[in-house]
């Protein structure tokens, strides 16, 4: 059996009478073409086939998975699950499956990226590498073509599908690099080229960097730095899970951020990535996180709603009840500043191209420890004046982004890699009053 | 099994590999969570397939498929053939693979008591009552506990002739508290954050008495929110052995990835601030520093029987004397810089490509012991239990924060500190390493959550530590 909408069904049927079940089905392709100094040395692909099952025994909770789709494989699946189930206790925070509820026709599937081949990656590899002149490439070229099938017990069934295509690289001489990222729902869409020139000219003007004290810098962020704060906001804050436990920062109705800030998540908008319902098989829809600075809401599955007192938001993540609800297709909403005119803005204090290895310190307060990379580029009186050597920061993110902080916001709000995965995020530059380096080159 | 891996190789061959390899891999798992005695989660997953692996002048194909027919694996080896010569459009040096034993042989992890062999209801009924004594600590809002369970069976099939099966056994879990104040949160966790886990059975789990240290566990945690911050400035620090193994997974094991120190990972992962040429004369720290790569330690989590690859597990010196003389290596990187392999490449399934991965990269017992190094310091702060990590591309630049700090005053340990952090640059701080605790206090840590390559794949390694002190480090970093 191959069909995911056939697969999954019949796992609800070899349930039958003797429990509730829910089964989500995945397959498809991801093909990735990787590069190191300046040629591809790995070079990979796989089928993927994930079924899912979920058992309910009058509230006793367990799942399953396996990656075979024969009737033995799946009868032994649903067995091996009620019989887990039936040896759990009672979950009393319990919601129950998702009662049927029509799904928003989204079709985020482009039939060319599914049938990428390697060498039209490759092509885009070397767009990417013959950008550079003397240095060393790295990065990837990636194709990835899904179809998700969802069915349960009380008649919810939904089929959806998706393709994403990225490249990200980097072009480098020694310790200095430069880099560029695209992230798109077709191929077609990727600019080798493009991309490769951006890192290029991010490593020319990133060569030569020199030290400086730590302290407090008025920044002009990337969006892909953005996208990194724009995704803790979301893991430690807006997830409904750590909402309800109380670790989030989240206050629904206060203004924690600067009026100019405007975070939502809309999984309809031109270009996402993924399917009309979550993991739970609740449809999707459009929500706004922040509005003027005004925090809104927490996003949530079936069972952090809830809890919550509320309805799911349609956050749930397939296979991932113990994360919670994350919102995987937000938004951080653009200005009209580009970059030139906010740095031309700036007395004194850095442009960051890249965060990297960004860990929380305490989610509640938001403090995350992190450093840069891949260009830190001092600003003095309007413009770049050279480079300097990564910086560690200590910062609060809330606190980055709050009431007065919020100097500009950029007009180049696109898919930016948010350091914990590609295509979460569509963030612009940011423009802030301070950031909080707190060691350089040496400590 | 061996007849699928064998088609496979036999069709990457015949379309134009000059080496080729495949695994069937068939896995088992189970996670349980509780949190608040309530399960949160029973996650048992089964999954097989088969990976091939085709070199073709300078690059590597790769291709998996869940089927498991003769045809399916036949296609793969085509494929993963194909993958490798389209990479001819950017390609570079030929690469060559360094020389290992072509071996015939089957491995299994040590066991006692097999994970599957308990009862789901006695692993859930003990993490209820943990988290129910937690619980019952006042301040303490989350009480959770997990435990994780794997079970591998791999068959490997080169065209060298390497036909090697083996039975891989990991088990582990943990569980941690934590006091909710007005503008933080504190949390403590037994036996280390994220969980301790192993090789072996359900023997490794009942080891640690967990029952026996939540009351202890939850009350730190609680009495967390009301203590003193961690000092500002330089003091000597003092690491519990499982921040150290940490301390050495971050700053030592990744650093040491030949991979990593030939570019193969810069884009993602980063490179390293080791250079080939001074391989033998770098100093890595202090002559306390004895640092060995070793496959083969009992029950450590980085222990195996044969690499991915095929290559016999074994002991590698790292660091020794405080000089840097080794590197984890796979046959190909090892090929690229003249060293003997290191038998050090996995994946983490079927369906990704090897890559070069710690095995036990630990610390050699020093000769002293936490109380003495304890009452020989004046002035110092002891951290123990990692919260937050992180490091550099070049794996140079760190901070650590902990769970739970003491300050150390005059050979004594003194009041519990919050939030203690730590930030240094790798050779200083490795230089500053005067104390070691010995083999009594060493514990072979395990870190289940090490993530590298694209796409991202987690590995299991270990870490072999005592508690050991620094001089001069500076802590209390403050956002």
């Amino acid at each position: 059996m191959t069909d995911p909408a056939a697969i999954a069904q019949r796992v609800i049927d070899l349930a039958g009478d003797r429990a509730e079940a829910q089964a989500t089905v995945v397959t498809g392709e991801s093909a990735l073409t990787r590069f190191a100094n300046s040629f591809i040395h790995q070079n990979v692909a796989d089928t993927t086939r994930v079924v899912t099952v979920k058992i309910s025994l009058d509230g006793k909770v367990a799942k399953g998975t396996d990656n075979r789709s024969d009737d033995a494989a799946l009868s032994d699946l649903v067995d091996r699950t009620i019989e887990a189930a039936r040896l759990s206790p009672v979950d009393p925070e319990w919601a129950g499956f998702a009662p049927p509820a029509p799904i928003p026709a989204v079709d985020n599937y482009d039939e060319a990226t599914a049938a990428a081949s390697p060498e039209e990656r490759a092509a885009r590899v070397k767009d990417f590498i013959d950008a550079g002149r003397g240095t060393d490439a790295a990065g990837f070229c990636d194709t990835e073509a899904m179809t998700v099938a969802f069915s349960n017990s009380l008649g919810q069934q939904a089929v959806g599908r998706d393709t994403r295509a990225t490249i990200d690289g980097i072009h480098r001489v020694g310790t200095v690099a430069g880099s560029a990222h695209q992230t798109a729902q077709a191929l077609g869409d990727i600019d080798g080229a493009a991309a490769g020139a951006l890192a290029a000219e991010r490593f020319r003007l990133a060569s030569d960097p020199y030290d400086i004290k730590p302290g407090e810098y008025e920044v002009v962020l990337s969006a892909e730095c953005v996208a990194t704060i724009a995704v803790f906001l979301g893991v430690y804050g807006f997830n409904g899970k750590a909402f309800n436990e109380g670790q989030s920062f989240l206050e629904i109705g206060k203004q924690q951020f600067d009026q100019s800030i405007n975070v939502w998540d809309d999984p309809f908008a031109p270009g996402s990535l993924g399917v009309g319902f979550d993991g739970d098989g609740t449809p999707k829809r459009r929500i706004d996180l922040v509005r003027d600075g005004v925090s809104q809401t927490a996003v949530h599955n079936r069972k952090t709603a809830a809890k919550a007192g509320v309805e799911s938001t349609g956050h749930g993540l397939a296979g991932m009840e113990a994360f919670g609800a994350f919102p995987a297709n937000a938004f951080v909403g653009g200005g009209s500043a580009s970059v030139e005119e906010m740095i031309a803005s700036v007395d004194r204090g850095l442009y960051v191209a890249t965060f990297n290895y960004c860990r929380i310190l305490d989610p509640k307060s938001q403090v995350v420890t992190g450093l840069t990379r891949n260009g830190t580029f001092m600003i003095e009186n309007g413009a770049i004046t050279g480079a300097v050597t990564n910086l560690r920061f200590t910062q609060s993110f809330v606190e980055a982004l709050g009431e007065g902080r919020v100097l500009h916001l950029g007009d180049d709000q696109r898919f930016a890699d948010s350091e914990f995965g590609v295509g979460l995020v569509r963030a612009p530059s940011m423009h802030l009053s301070s950031w909080n380096f707190t060691g350089g080159a040496e400590g | 099994m061996f007849d699928y891996a064998t088609a496979a190789v036999e069709s990457a061959l015949a379309a134009g590999a000059s080496y080729a390899d495949a695994r069937v891999v068939s896995t088992r798992t189970e996670a349980i969570e509780v949190l608040n005695q309530q399960l949160q989660s029973v996650d048992r997953a089964e999954t097989i397939g088969v990976g091939v692996r085709a070199l073709i002048g300078s690059s590597w194909g790769f291709y998996a498929t869940a089927e498991l027919t003769d045809a399916a694996a036949r296609a793969a080896g085509m494929r993963a053939a194909a993958v490798a010569k389209a990479s001819a459009l950017v390609s570079g040096p030929p690469l060559d693979l360094a020389d290992v034993p072509v071996t015939e042989a089957f491995w299994e992890t040590p066991h006692i008591e097999h994970w599957a062999d308990v009862s789901l209801s006695e692993k859930v009924d003990m993490l209820v009552g943990i988290t129910g004594t937690m619980q019952g600590v006042a301040g303490i809002a989350l009480a959770r506990g997990n435990l994780g369970f794997f079970d591998t069976l791999k068959w490997f099939v080169s065209s060298q002739g390497h036909r090697i099966h083996q039975h891989i056994v990991e088990s582990g879990g943990g569980y941690d508290a934590t006091a909710l104040g007005q503008q933080e949160t504190q949390r403590r966790s037994y036996p280390q954050s994220f969980g301790q886990f192993a090789t072996g059975g359900y023997e490794t789990i009942r080891a640690w008495d967990y029952p026996g240290n939540a009351q202890r566990i939850a009350e730190e945690a609680a009495q967390l929110l009301t203590a003193g911050t961690c000092p500002e400035g330089e003091k000597t620090l003092i690491l519990e052995g499982s921040q150290l193994a940490l301390q050495i997974h971050e700053s030592v094991g990744h650093a040491i990835e030949l991979d990593r120190i030939l570019g193969w990972e810069a884009a993602f992962a980063g490179t390293s601030h080791l250079e080939l040429p001074k391989l033998g004369t770098h100093r890595y720290g202090s002559e306390v520093m004895q640092i060995t790569a070793d496959a083969t330690i009992p029950g450590s989590l980085g222990t195996f029987g044969y690499d991915d690859e095929g290559t016999p597990a074994g002991c590698v010196d790292i660091v020794k004397d405080g000089v840097w003389v080794g590197v984890l290596s796979g046959r190909d990187s090892a090929a690229v810089a003249g060293l003997p392999p290191g038998g050090m490449v996995r994946a983490d399934g079927y369906n990704r490509l090897p890559m070069v991965r710690m095995t036990n990269v630990g610390l050699l017992p020093g000769d002293s012991s936490l109380e003495e190094i304890i009452s020989e310091t004046e002035d110092g702060v002891y951290m123990a239990t990692n919260r937050s990590w992180s490091i550099d591309d070049r794996r140079l630049n760190f901070q650590f924060g902990t769970e739970i700090g003491w300050e150390v005053k005059n050979g004594k340990l003194g009041k519990m500190v919050k939030n203690p952090t730590y930030t240094g640059i790798t050779p200083q701080f490795w230089g500053q390493l005067d104390m070691l605790a010995g083999v009594g206090e060493r514990v072979a840590w395990g870190t289940p959550n090490c993530g590298k390559g694209q796409p991202m794949q987690i590995g299991h390694t270990g870490h072999p530590a005592s508690p050991g002190r620094f001089k001069s480090v500076r802590v209390g970093v403050k956002g």
